[in-house]
């Protein structure tokens, strides 16, 4: 560790910090502002203009746009989220019982995701040009290239509909025993698994092959060390960098990714509680989860590039 | 100086404008040239593709109307001679179903696309030629789009503004204009640097000429094989936004819609659900297909690198 690492490291951070700070007035614009006057709205076109006005003054619509963000931003970053207007309760509590699922679900991913996304990745990158390597890479284009619902349907009629391995559907409420956990989470944590494989692994294959084709590579094999060993010993380590990067920002996808699976799969975790939120137009809970989500993003995405500084020898020996 | 330094391009161009003019089986060979240059897997790609676009441009004005089924009606059919996909949830004709589908599918993607690269580009192009303060501003706020995870921005807009199919359009240009600016303004700046664009603003030329004369004829090609990419991005988050219901509105249904409402037939396996779903992973493979094959791609990129 040294100072120009640390200043690099802080620029990142407050950049993170600044463009949270964007993304949430973007957030509140389009929720908020932008769509026009929702006591008007909510009242129609023949609204008495009395009745409108107090509607108005009960929604603090009669503040001033930017007072009304202060005043937003000030609540979530105290923990208030305002008031469900749908359910009439706490957005903390919604997204409070919902949160824990979502994460779990989450970590249940990168748990699986993560060891089999390297092992390939580095295993193609190696066999480069294999018939292993052509099947991988293939595999891993159609993956990437089609809906995350088509994966998710064609696992389902796979594992559920032709073999009656596992249940269709997913709920975590009545789980007693291990194994209703595991045939419970197994569909989903499957088609996240295939989406988040096929990403981190075409960045794993890409960054372990710009390393392969360096000249010091060349070198190594001069010397006579065997492929494993230039690949394990050699390579690698070099290309730790660009695979933890891979890995953050395959992860970030796992974001959007969570959004289509817990709603097929009807998972009660916070992307489902929002997407209901949007279709009953439910502005505080889908501020909220937005901001959630984008909180998630960012981290994993300054993440991504902190690894990426930390692993350069350049910056670290200066 | 001279000036026809400036206009690398002109002379092949001129050339085979003439050709074209003077003899008819040669542009026949020239263009049969021009397609075997794809190989089968390009052929194949571009071929699905062309079957998509003229479905979606003409497919519903050319199948007769038997949408709602005479008498017996079977809810989730199975594949017959009268019902080439079964039929849907309501016993409708699935076949007829997902070609009006394509019109939506195909049709919205394109617009959206066309509007992402093309605004993309054009303000890439502004950012690049008017100097470094105009360009810093334009990144960062087009950044602060990019940090917002694609879906979470669709849903916030759709929060915001309903779903109609100007909203998503709209919407899904805006989400990718930034990610066409990135693209085209790093291929710009270094355009830009260049002696011949010194020389035409040494000659006096405005802004608007170096971006359109000097600047734009370079980045064509390579923007658009962007906008392949592009439009296979827009078509899975529409379908992905209409499955979650949030997109194309009933009765009108795009194939993410038509996924959705037949989703009852899964446990089935029933063609209702399966094919529209496939009819999506037809449509961006092909796109893939076409542009990782595209005649001089592989010349061209290893000449980038």
């Amino acid at each position: 560790m040294n100072v120009a690492i640390l200043k690099l490291l802080g620029q990142r951070l407050c950049m993170a910090l600044l463009s949270l700070l964007a993304v949430s007035v973007v957030v509140f614009a389009i929720t908020s502002v932008l769509p026009g006057d929702a006591a008007q709205e909510q009242l129609g076109q023949d609204a008495t203009p009395e009745a409108l006005t107090a509607l108005r003054a009960q929604m603090g619509l009669d503040i001033p746009a930017p007072t009304r963000y202060m005043h937003w931003l000030g609540g979530i970053v105290r923990g208030d989220l305002g008031t469900s207007s749908t359910t009439q309760m706490p957005v903390s509590e919604l997204v409070a019982s919902r949160l824990p699922n979502s994460l779990l679900l989450a970590a249940v991913t990168t748990l699986f995701s993560v060891p089999i996304a390297l092992a390939f990745g580095i295993a193609s990158a190696m066999w480069k040009g294999s018939w292993f390597d052509r099947i991988a890479s293939a595999g891993s284009v159609a993956v990437v290239s089609v809906p995350e619902f088509l994966v998710a349907t064609l696992a389902v009629l796979i594992f559920a509909v032709k073999l009656h391995w596992l249940p269709a559907l997913s709920y975590a409420t009545d789980i007693e025993s291990l194994g209703q956990m595991l045939k419970a989470f197994a569909m989903p944590v499957f088609s996240l698994c295939c989406v988040i494989v096929a990403l981190m692994m075409r960045m794993t294959r890409a960054a372990v092959i710009d390393q392969l084709e360096a000249p010091y590579i060349e070198m190594v094999s001069l010397k006579g060390a065997s492929p494993m060993r230039t690949v394990l010993v050699h390579a690698l380590p070099n290309a730790v960098g660009p695979i933890a990067n891979a890995i953050a920002l395959s992860l970030s996808y796992l974001l959007g990714g969570v959004i289509i699976i817990e709603t097929i799969f009807n998972y009660p975790g916070i992307a489902k509680l929002m997407v209901d939120g949007v279709s009953q137009r439910d502005m505080p809970l889908v501020q909220s989860c937005a901001m959630i989500f984008c909180v998630g993003y960012l981290v994993l995405v300054t993440l991504a590039d902190v690894c990426g500084i930390l692993a350069n020898p350049r910056l670290r020996h200066r | 100086m001279k000036t026809n330094t400036s206009h690398p391009t002109l002379t092949p161009a001129a050339a085979s404008v003439d050709t074209s003019n003077t003899n008819n089986a040669s542009v026949l060979t020239t263009f049969l040239r021009w397609l075997g240059g794809f190989g089968w897997s390009g052929l194949i790609g571009l071929a699905i593709l062309l079957f998509w676009i003229a479905a979606a441009l003409f497919g519903s004005s050319m199948l007769t109307r038997t949408l709602v089924p005479d008498s017996n009606v079977q809810i989730f059919g199975a594949i017959s001679h009268a019902h080439w996909l079964g039929t849907d949830y309501l016993g409708r004709d699935m076949f007829i179903r997902v070609i009006d589908g394509a019109s939506y599918t195909v049709g919205v993607a394109f617009v959206a696309t066309l509007l992402a690269s093309g605004l993309g580009t054009m303000l890439a192009l502004f950012a690049a030629a008017s100097g470094r303060w105009i360009d810093s501003v334009l990144s960062r706020s087009l950044d602060t789009i990019t940090s917002i995870p694609s879906k979470m921005f669709a849903l916030i807009m759709v929060a915001g503004f309903g779903s109609s199919v100007t909203m998503l359009i709209a919407t899904a240009s805006i989400i990718y204009v930034p990610g066409a600016y990135r693209i085209a303004r790093s291929m710009a700046i270094n355009i830009n640097a260049l002696d011949y664009v010194t020389v035409a603003r040494l000659r006096g030329e405005g802004t608007l000429y170096v971006m359109r004369r000097e600047i734009l004829p370079n980045i064509a090609g390579p923007m658009l094989a962007d906008l392949g990419l592009r439009f296979v991005y827009i078509v899975l988050l529409l379908a992905g936004l209409s499955f979650l219901g949030l997109g194309v509105q009933p009765p009108a249904a795009d194939w993410g819609s038509l996924v959705r409402e037949n989703i009852g037939s899964l446990a089935s396996a029933s063609a209702a659900v399966i094919a529209p779903a496939l009819a999506i992973a037809s449509l961006t493979i092909a796109v893939n297909l076409v542009i990782d094959n595209l005649p001089g791609r592989a010349r061209r990129e290893r000449g980038v690198k």
